[in-house]
């Protein structure tokens, strides 16, 4: 018994009235956890009751302390008849556990009801005393950290990556239990919601296991997911990153100052192509039958391969052909002993009791490693290989006993393995920025799993527990990463690795191609690098990681949108499914094709945050494509547009080919100077590539033939036979192209993108806004052609994307970041499209190259810091100039000095209060609300985050029986939207947060029937609560950051 | 096609300014987005006219859900649905609480009942004020009119205290009150000169020295005595009797008008008319000051001194400057009376009755 979790009431206000006679309220608050409950005592007639309650115990087991909410039920009492709930509120105590998130949960938190929405608030304290050490907690997973981001936090260095971890729990959903036919809408919402409280607990806690077990003590880019399969259940799902975390204590942070140099090391890639995969398997694209399909990929990257003749390798293979260059950076890795250091403590014995038999595949899992992060700490990414995606089409059946989850288990790991599979044929052997979603109709169901393939530095993910021994891996499910051997065999070897320092610039090691160019996985244009001229890169890359801190960009960049629609049959079961799989393939296809020509409409080369989502709905099928496209300095640049006609016998026909070539080229033109992409006019080289890098342009073209074909190009010029300019339909061309010209521009001040922050724009002020925008359409007319259905989707993108400038107009100039677009068919002739995003302003005035470096520390530069903090600790390192690439090198030496230095000044008070002279009279309650910042970035521009006090993950469901009176569908929404901010909002507060990072709504289903005047919508959401203080502008005399520092952390602790 | 649902909720709540003031000015959302295209905000952001509609359509969705909190600012800070920094608060409420003085001004002194809303609708058709407009600036009326006339302490402050109100707009709402209250009559033809702002001058006279909060703070320890601010003080309205000896003793009244005439010769054009009708006047002023014990009589206070003094003195043509001159002496001149015991309740009475007939005297 490990735990005592106490709370007390201290106070209600704003309750509503539940007694019409007096309009008064006799409240009362019931506290439960597990199966105890206590009552505080009746505070009559007020609707600010002042409680004050003792502390109510709770002497509980961890286990239940991570699976649990606590409870708190405000009730009207009443004489007579049963009590009336006013509302709830589910506190998650997880934060409270681990001893570097927070300590204490106090303060005004909304009291919600299912039917109502918020009625007043509370204010509450709660505390938990842990009794043991926290070595005893491993059996549970008290203390493992979580963390939304999908990034190293900042305030901690990674001191190892230990790989994938997983977990899912099902049971059934409440909704669909035959009591649910006797029970009021309340019960049941409220029975769905603490079950999903219930299974995100346990969730939570299994993975926190997995983590123990691996040796680590975080999950990073945790990504947590609800599948609500109706009749057949309700599956919650999670994946993540484990890593092993230091926190990195303010005090020794000056000591960046005098190692600035030191991570410049690490941005090297370590070798040459010499040592790269020679892939075998690039087998000619075939489209699969089966179900769990992947489709032949399209010109370049974006790449997946048939899943049907999974590559055979050999665990132990890929290991080897890495270690060449994983041997020599382990020579500059002195830091076993810390590693192994790090999982103090660790007992695998009791372990063995909770885990899952998968032993059989452990070995496999181990070769790949997959992460959930988009953003690395430098030096950890060595080279990049593409985008892999696996789409599986599956059909729902009930869930026959929860605990034994295990064909929804062997699906994802099916698509696990094939994701694998593709990052191995692209030369990989690791899978980044990896993502997994669902889309559900009916019993149809889609599984979706994307990342990008690439190489990475095994420095990050040797075992911290080589001596561990592997009885410990065998037992893991994913003991991960798969270096180990060869590691191990090569042991200490030569300090060549400096030698390389030359060979691969830290700018642009990550786009060099990992796989053989002589045995390409996919025929690509290569060319020398255009940065270091020694590599060779693709012609274009895409990619679902953020654009690392490294990456040399011409211009800014932009968000570049595919957008399809297609209509299906209505079919059931096995049918349906053929169907849908048999429709993906295009659709992927013709999603890259959009994305490939906009972005060369847009003279850019590289797409960053790549997410397509396929939604299904009963009669048709949605894809959306977002990413960022950037000009990589480092690529060449990318051909203009060419259009070819069908038969030049036509002379109008010719004619209109000509305008419209001509519109295409202005609009290049433009967008030119639009997104300030100016590269140096570069002398091209021939480069010994077997195919030829001369081409300029790429051809405009549509096909539905097979994608092999994307070399054709030169047939193209050369005759106009090919297989696939057969398949050219001239009205369809010219929609494309129609198309391609409508996306609206952008309105001046405004840039927008999907990634963490816009390249290109450095200078942000702390003007923030967080918004989520969500729009239904109904189409009026049943039978609708592709065409129609396109044309409808795009507009509707377009016109959302236009409001949304609108709106934030007086925030000019401004860039809305992470623009996350959701869309889902709620219902037949549905299309409802959620986009949460963040807007920040920026300044405008030309920026300095200090500058640049100055304001980008806030965005980007975090890792750097805590990698040369790394670095300080091996002082091994001898150190080679900073002089050579002039690009982010010294960038980011100005950075440490510059953020260290300015980050201690401000008062950790949030903004907002003392505002103006008035400020005093508005606010007669006491102290004011404080104002909780949220954005789905993981840093706040000016700002630095000085601690995380533990994620934040709440579900919520809202139903009436009223929606005319509540304003219809969209004040309906409108309000709830608000209600889960305004929680979300107290809840850090409480933890004593003032921000909420990698804020994410996951999950927004809204279904109504306006004839019974009735709505109900459930919505998801997660993120970070932070502390940050505020970055003052002037730079500190650095003898005086010591002191400082220490004094402000002492601040700090007490905030 | 059509749009099923359209929402936007932003972390900070996004407020147009431009776009409330439309909505406090009743437009529906067709009229505001008219107005606004009309005021180029198409020339915005690339906007088009579904951009715009969608956004009013927003806006105003956000303000009508407001509006519960603002019909108790003081929650609005305490609140924690809506993020709104702390000076958009501010302008949130003052605006929701300004009202058309035109409104105002039909309104004052009338009961703020049921009776009066329903006649709203005739008060729109004259003001040109929307329907919806009228209502919520009766709403306000008849919300501060509650509570802060069962609260005790002085009247400004109550309302700026739990309506968050700027000075200036808490003594416009202190004087809407307190005519509500008194029930002072402003509707009579001869009175459709005068606008709200002169109303809301003379009550601000009266509260600040007719009523028991204004002098009786040093006397009356406890000063939060009930309804000190909104009700004129019975002693003191008693006292005012004695002032007619002022015009019953005839020698005094012979004194006053030497004194007055004395000070005045050669000062004023109309000195022959001040002259002859002085007794007129001073009697006229007496007479309303001992008459205030009636209410009914305190109810007619400003028609009495449009009638009784206004009037005469504009037939007569006299300027704003005579009136001043012959109000300050034909106060200090009782001063010099011997005879004349009451200087105190003299100038409590003369100091308002001279500002607000120099605020009234007017075309």
């Amino acid at each position: 018994m490990p735990g005592k979790l106490k709370a007390k009431i201290v106070a209600g206000r704003h309750l509503p009235v539940m007694d019409r006679a007096s309009d008064l309220t006799d409240a009362f608050v019931e506290v439960k956890f597990g199966n105890t409950t206590f009552k505080t005592d009746v505070f009559p007639k007020s609707l600010n009751p002042q409680w004050n309650s003792e502390w109510f115990k709770f002497e509980v087991d961890d286990e239940d302390l991570q699976d649990e909410p606590l409870q708190i039920t405000v009730l009207d009492h009443d004489t007579y008849s049963a009590n009336d709930a006013i509302g709830k509120v589910y506190i998650d105590i997880d934060p409270l556990l681990s001893c570097e998130a927070a300590t204490v949960i106090s303060g005004w938190l909304p009291i919600y009801d299912t039917i109502h929405g918020i009625r007043g608030e509370i204010n509450v304290l709660v505390k938990v005393d842990l009794f043991n050490d926290l070595n005893r907690f491993r059996q549970s997973s008290c203390g493992v950290k979580f963390f939304c981001t999908t990034s190293i936090p900042r305030c901690y260095r990674v001191a190892l990556v230990h790989g994938f971890v997983e977990e899912l729990v099902v049971n059934e959903d409440p909704e669909y239990q035959w009591i649910d036919r006797i029970r009021t809408p309340r019960a049941s919402n409220e029975a769905r919601q603490r079950l999903i409280s219930l299974m995100s607990g346990e969730l939570q806690r299994k993975i926190g296991l997995k983590v123990l077990e691996m040796g680590g003590n975080a999950v990073v880019g945790y990504l947590q997911c609800f599948d609500l399969e109706g009749e057949s259940g309700l599956v919650v799902r999670a994946i993540g990153t484990a890593c092993t975390l230091d926190k990195l204590s303010p005090g020794t942070a000056p000591n960046t100052t005098t190692h600035t140099n030191t991570h410049t090391l690490p941005n090297t890639a370590p070798t040459s192509n010499a040592c790269n995969s020679p892939s075998k398997d690039s087998k000619e694209p075939v489209f699969s039958e089966d179900p769990p399909h992947s489709l032949s990929g399209p010109p370049t990257p974006l790449r997946t391969l048939p899943s049907s003749s999974p590559p055979p390798f050999s665990p132990s293979k890929p290991c080897s052909r890495q270690s060449s260059s994983s041997d020599t950076d382990l020579s500059l890795t002195p830091r076993i002993g810390m590693g192994s250091g790090g999982s103090v403590g660790k007992e695998a014995g009791p372990l063995k009791t909770l885990l899952r038999q998968h032993t059989q595949s452990a070995l496999e899992q181990r070769e790949f490693p997959i992460f959930t992060l988009t953003c690395f700490p430098p030096g950890f990414l060595v080279h990049v290989g593409g985008v892999v995606s696996t789409r599986s089409v599956k059909l729902l059946d009930r869930i026959h006993n929860p605990d034994e989850p295990e064909t929804r288990d062997a699906w994802w790991e099916e698509i696990r393995q094939e994701i694998k599979s593709h990052a191995k044929a692209l030369g990989c052997h690791a899978v980044v920025g990896y993502s997994e979603s669902t889309s559900i109709c009916e019993e149809v169901c889609i599984l979706s799993a994307s990342g990008t393939a690439a190489m990475l530095n095994p420095r990050f993910m040797r075992e911290g527990c080589l001596d561990t021994g592997g009885s410990d891996h065998r037992l893991s499910r994913q003991p991960h990463p798969g270096m180990v051997g060869s590691e191990r065999g090569e042991g200490e070897v030569s300090s060549t690795w400096l030698g390389f320092e030359d060979a691969s610039p830290p700018s642009c090691g990550f786009v060099h191609i990992p796989y053989d160019e002589f045995n390409m996985p996919f025929p690509a244009q290569l060319t020398y690098c255009y940065h270091c001229r020694r590599q060779k890169v693709p012609d274009v890359l895409f990619t679902t990681i953020d654009l690392p801190a490294e990456a040399e960009v011409t211009g800014k960049g932009c968000l570049i949108q595919a957008r399809l629609c297609r209509t299906k049959k209505k079919a059931q079961g096995e049918v349906n499914a053929t169907s849908i799989s048999n429709l993906l393939p295009f659709m992927e296809y013709e999603l890259h094709t959009q994305l490939m020509n906009k972005l060369k409409l847009r003279s850019m080369n590289a797409l960053f945050g790549l997410r397509i989502q396929i939604s299904v709905g009963e009669n048709m099928l949605l894809g959306l494509a977002s990413a960022t496209g950037v000009y990589l300095s480092a690529l060449p640049a990318p051909g203009g547009i060419q259009i070819a006609g069908k038969t030049p016998s036509d002379l109008s026909y010719d004619q209109h080919i000509s305008t419209m070539q001509k519109r295409i080229d202005d609009t290049i033109a433009k967008n030119k100077e639009l997104y300030n992409i100016h590269p140096p006019e570069c002398i091209e080289e021939v480069v010994g590539s077997p195919i030829p890098d001369r081409q300029r342009s790429s051809r405009l073209f549509r096909s539905t033939s097979e994608s092999s074909d994307e070399l054709s190009e030169l047939d193209l010029s050369h005759g106009k036979k090919d297989a696939f300019v057969l398949e050219i339909d001239d009205t369809d061309a010219v929609e494309d192209i129609q198309s391609l010209l409508t996306d609206a521009p952008i309105p001046a001040g405004f840039y927008s993108c999907n990634t963490e922050v816009m390249p290109g724009i450095h200078n942000w002020t702390s003007g923030l806004q967080m918004f989520t925008s969500v729009r239904v359409y109904r189409l009026s007319n049943a039978n609708l052609t592709n065409q129609g259905l396109n044309k409808i989707f795009t507009d509707l993108c377009e016109n959302l994307l236009k409001s949304l400038y609108f709106k934030l107009r007086s925030m000019i100039p401004c860039c809305l970041c992470h623009l996350n677009f959701t869309v889902a068919v709620p219902e037949e002739e549905l299309i409802q499209v959620a986009v949460t995003a963040v807007a920040m302003s920026f300044d405008k005035e030309t920026q300095q190259a200090a500058d640049k470096a100055l304001t980008r520390g806030s965005g980007e530069n975090e890792e750097q810091l805590q990698f040369s903090m790394e670095m300080c600790g091996e002082s091994t390192i001898s150190n080679n100039q900073p002089t050579a690439k002039p690009s982010g090198v010294p960038e980011s030496a100005m950075v440490h000095s510059s953020r260290v230095s300015s980050s201690e000044r401000c008062s950790p008070l949030p903004e907002g209060r003392s505002r103006s002279l008035r400020s005093t009279r508005s606010l007669p309650c006491g102290a004011p609300v404080t104002v909780v910042k949220m954005t789905p970035l993981s840093f706040l521009p000016g700002t630095r985050i000085v601690k995380y006090l533990g994620i934040i993950n709440m579900f919520f469901i809202r139903e009436t029986t009223s929606l005319r009176e509540e304003g219809g569908v969209s004040g309906f929404l409108h309000s709830f939207i608000a209600e889960v901010f305004a929680m979300v909002r107290a809840h850090v507060a409480a933890l004593g947060g003032n921000a909420l990072v990698s804020y994410s709504m996951k999950e927004c289903v809204f279904m109504e029937n306006p004839n019974k005047n009735q709505a109900q919508c459930l919505i998801n959401v997660s993120g970070d609560a932070v502390i940050f203080i505020r970055e003052s502008d002037q730079e500190a005399i650095p003898p005086l950051l010591t002191s400082r520092q220490t004094s402000s952390t002492g601040a700090d602790g007490t905030t | 096609m059509s749009m099923e649902l359209d929402v936007f909720v932003g972390n900070t709540t996004i407020m147009d300014m431009e776009v409330y003031q439309l909505w406090l000015d009743g437009l529906t959302v067709s009229d505001a987005v008219k107005v606004r295209m009309d005021e180029g905000a198409l020339l915005e952001c690339e906007a088009n006219p579904e951009v715009l509609t969608s956004d009013t359509m927003d806006q105003f969705r956000t303000f009508q859900m407001c509006e519960r909190l603002l019909h108790s600012p003081t929650k609005l800070g305490s609140q924690l649905l809506y993020q709104i920094p702390a000076q958009n608060q501010i302008i949130l409420i003052e605006r929701y609480y300004e009202f058309d003085s035109v409104f105002a001004r039909e309104v004052l002194g009338k009961k703020l009942s049921k009776g009066t809303k329903k006649d709203l609708d005739d008060t729109s058709c004259k003001t040109g004020i929307t329907l919806k407009s009228c209502r919520r600036q009766f709403d306000n009326f008849k919300r501060v009119f509650k509570v802060v006339e069962e609260l005790k302490g002085p009247l400004v402050e109550n309302i700026q205290r739990h309506f968050l109100l700027s000075d200036t707009l808490a003594r416009d709402y202190a004087a809407i009150v307190f005519f509500a209250n008194s029930r002072f009559e402003t509707g009579k033809r001869k009175l459709q000169y005068l606008s709200f702002q002169d109303f809301a001058f003379c009550a601000g006279q009266l509260i600040s020295y007719w009523t028991i909060g204004a002098m009786g703070a040093p006397t009356v320890p406890d000063s939060m005595m009930e309804d000190m601010d909104v009700d004129l003080e019975k002693e003191f309205l008693n006292e005012l009797k004695d002032l007619k000896v002022l015009v019953n003793d005839k020698d005094m009244m012979d004194q006053h008008k030497i004194l007055v005439c004395a000070a005045l010769r050669g000062k004023i054009k109309v000195y022959k008319l001040m002259e002859v009708n002085f007794k007129n006047l001073s009697r006229a002023l007496i007479n309303l000051a001992s008459k205030l014990t009636h209410t009914k009589d305190v109810r007619d206070l400003f028609i009495d001194l449009v009638e009784k003094f206004i009037e005469p003195c504009r037939y007569d043509r006299w300027t704003v400057a005579e009136i001043t001159l012959f109000l300050t002496h034909y106060t200090n001149a009782a001063h010099c009376l011997g005879t004349f015991r009451h200087q105190m309740i003299w100038d409590r009475y003369m100091g308002v009755i001279k500002s607000c007939i120099l605020q009234m005297y007017h075309e």
